[in-house]
């Protein structure tokens, strides 16, 4: 039987597709391996640490004594981080979605992002400089009037150089993050419901509480996550501003540190042991991270599902 | 009597009763800034605390007296108001307050002669010393952070570009929802989330293991800042992909034209601006990173153009290190002001590329005007 014109393509074309497609395919299954990559080497650089004697491991007891403080150092700061800009991002968000002139809203969508422009050093330059100075003040202020919380003890700090700076700093950092996701999903609630809502005689506000925040509930809750994530592993903000120590409750003083600006601030030095010890670090703060991540992302493709949003 | 005062009456019609006049806001702004100043006068007056002070003046005010007129719906539609506007206000403060810092410090840095052509070779804490007691010009520049930033963010893109772009086509043309791409989708989306200096310590240990303990190059920090890019270009690329209509790849397809040849000049070519300004705007992201480079590529003071042996600084670990270690520990104001001279260029570099990646999406937009 003779091949038809149809069907005697020239080869070259044949190949040309197994070549591209292989070529996607091999891009695609490279990402999977330099995320598994990634989790393998820091655990193969990390074992060291993690085997060696206590007395080897910075401060003489051991890894886990050595990374609970800063573990329990990132939190903090990540939590301040995030009890300031959730409600700050969710309004800017509600501002730009559902208050500002149809006009200036995308605008000043984009004036928000320009936070999220800004490099990370520029911000710890910024935070240390003059929000740290700006602000001891009021920490002595703090200190005297509420020094009877544990978060507020004094006495104060008087260059500003604390954990509260470093969360202050670190939520401006994430509050483009949070405004950006929860302005879209704002954006997603069914203009029927909207209206409907103002039909019956609600006011902006009542329309915004009945349909508009129950429709984004997941979709801010996975925002914040994300924002949570950055929080966590961002480092130059606390590297910078921190003036770090032992961990301590009051918020005021100089003390604590977060993984990533311990790691900052010793790799460049360190040899031998030590830099499979903050190798380790960075490994718990992959994993937290990478916890916080999924959730979010589960929270969302969820949320996706149901609602038909995308 | 009752019939005068009938007409005056009836000019407020019955629809717009119980509401607050139209001058309203004004009215309470005006007072609220009055008030303000009187308050902030007896305290000691500054700008920032007028404006807090007036601004809660103001929320109060309003609120008060709608609540009076109103009613407390009406009240609390106002209260929220006023909170949705002042969290924008207050978003905007820390953004006004960075530029403005920067360019206050910057800009005495950056016209220094010989900032952006010199390095730091030879730079001494002596040098800075005499320059703070003689008051002569500050010795020093960032030419090696420069081109040692372009290089590795050269490198990076390189790198990043066709992994993420391939990855995207992947995703678009060939996964189709399969559970390959579903896995890759969800990790992509993870790995936006890997902290900068975990991407680092990644790039880092890799070398450790493959070249040999304590290698430290620009090679290295591209490599980690691939890790961070490539998510960023993946997710650009596939939107741009997605929204290419199908009935161009079907009018390629009915023509006889193999598939890898529609993608490549059909699909491409249609989303090439929104991939372009998706790029641009990668870059613009990893740009600035600090931490990733601070573990991989250590610093340098003196010029070093090749990536792949020896350290080598960047702009953002310039800033870093001149900040935290000055280069006169005794006199650390030139040593400051060379950083926010570099903090200057930096946020330059950033806010071109993100004006670059407008431009070419406006510019190089496909045309859809039939």
């Amino acid at each position: 039987m003779t091949a038809t014109p149809l069907t005697s393509t020239q080869g070259a074309g044949r190949a040309g597709d197994k070549v591209f497609s292989g070529a996607a395919l091999a891009a695609g299954c490279l990402i999977l391996a330099v995320l598994f990559g990634v989790a393998l080497f820091l655990v193969v650089q990390a074992i060291p640490a993690l085997t060696a004697p206590a007395d080897k491991i910075q401060g003489g007891q051991g890894f886990f004594a050595y990374i609970w403080p800063i573990v329990i150092g990132t939190l903090i700061a990540a939590v301040i981080a995030l009890v300031i800009a959730t409600p700050i991002a969710i309004g800017v968000a509600l501002f730009i979605s559902h208050f500002a002139p149809r006009s200036l809203a995308s605008g000043l969508g984009y004036v928000v992002d320009l936070l999220a422009a800004i490099p990370s050093v520029v911000y710890g330059a910024w935070g240390a400089a003059f929000l740290a100075k700006e602000i001891a003040p009021a920490y002595g202020w703090l200190a005297d009037n509420m020094g009877g919380l544990p978060i507020f003890e004094g006495p104060a700090s008087t260059t500003g150089k604390t954990i509260l700076t470093a969360g202050i700093v670190l939520a401006v950092m994430v509050l483009p993050i949070i405004t950006s996701l929860s302005r879209e999903i704002f954006l997603q609630t069914p203009k029927l419901h909207e209206e409907a809502a103002l039909a019956l005689g609600a006011t902006r506000w009542e329309m915004i509480k009945m349909a508009v925040l129950p429709f984004a509930r997941p979709g801010i809750i996975s925002a914040v996550m994300l924002g949570l994530g950055r929080a966590l592993g961002e480092t130059m903000a606390v590297a910078l501003v921190l003036s770090s120590g032992a961990l301590t409750a009051s918020l005021i003083q100089s003390g604590n540190q977060t993984i990533a600006a311990e790691i900052a601030l010793n790799f460049p030095e360190a040899s031998g042991i030590k830099v499979s010890t903050l190798i380790a670090a960075g490994l718990v703060l992959f994993i937290i991270t990478l916890a916080v991540n999924m959730i979010a992302r589960w929270v969302i493709t969820r949320h996706k599902e149901f609602s038909g949003a995308n | 009597m009752t019939s005068t005062l009938t007409p005056v009456r009836s000019k407020r019609s019955a629809l717009t009763k119980g509401q607050l006049p139209k001058y309203a806001p004004y009215a309470v702004l005006g007072a609220a800034l009055i008030v303000g100043a009187a308050i902030l006068a007896l305290i000691g007056f500054n700008a920032f605390g007028w404006g807090l002070v007036s601004a809660i003046l103001f929320a109060i005010g309003l609120v008060s007296w709608s609540a009076a007129v109103e009613g407390s719906r009406k009240a609390k539609d106002k209260l929220a108001t006023c909170l949705v506007v002042g969290s924008f206000l207050v978003a905007l403060l820390p953004l006004v307050s960075v530029i403005w810092t920067v360019l206050v410090n910057g800009v005495p840095g950056l016209i220094n002669p010989g900032f952006l052509t010199n390095s730091m070779n030879g730079v001494t804490g002596a040098y800075d010393n005499k320059a703070v007691e003689n008051g002569t010009p500050v010795l020093g520049g960032i030419y090696h952070a420069l081109l040692g930033t372009v290089e590795i963010t050269l490198l990076a893109t390189v790198i990043s570009v066709p992994v993420g772009l391939l990855t995207a086509i992947y995703l678009v043309e060939y996964g189709q929802g399969g559970r390959l791409a579903k896995a890759i989708t969800f990790f992509v989306d993870v790995m936006t989330g890997i902290p900068s200096i975990v991407a680092g310590l990644f790039a880092a240990a890799f070398f450790f293991v493959v070249m040999g303990p304590g290698t430290k190059t620009g090679a290295v920090a591209a490599v980690a800042l691939s890790v961070l890019m490539i998510p960023v270009v993946v997710r650009s690329s596939e939107e741009m992909l997605r929204i290419v209509p199908n009935e161009l790849r079907e009018a390629a397809y009915a023509l006889g034209v193999r598939k890898w040849r529609t993608i490549l000049k059909v699909v491409i070519p249609t989303a090439i601006s929104g991939i372009a300004s998706g790029v641009t705007l990668a870059i613009a992201r990893v740009i600035g990173e600090t931490a990733p480079i601070l573990v991989t590529a250590g610093f340098a003071t003196s010029i070093n153009s090749n990536v792949f042996g020896g350290w080598m600084a960047s702009l953002p670990t310039f800033i870093y290190t001149q900040i935290l270690n000055p280069t006169s520990p005794s006199n650390p104001d030139p040593s400051s002001q060379r950083a926010w001279g570099a903090a200057l260029v930096l946020i330059i570099l950033v806010m071109l590329l993100n004006l670059v990646a407008r431009l070419i999406a406006r510019i190089f937009a496909p045309k859809t005007g039939r």
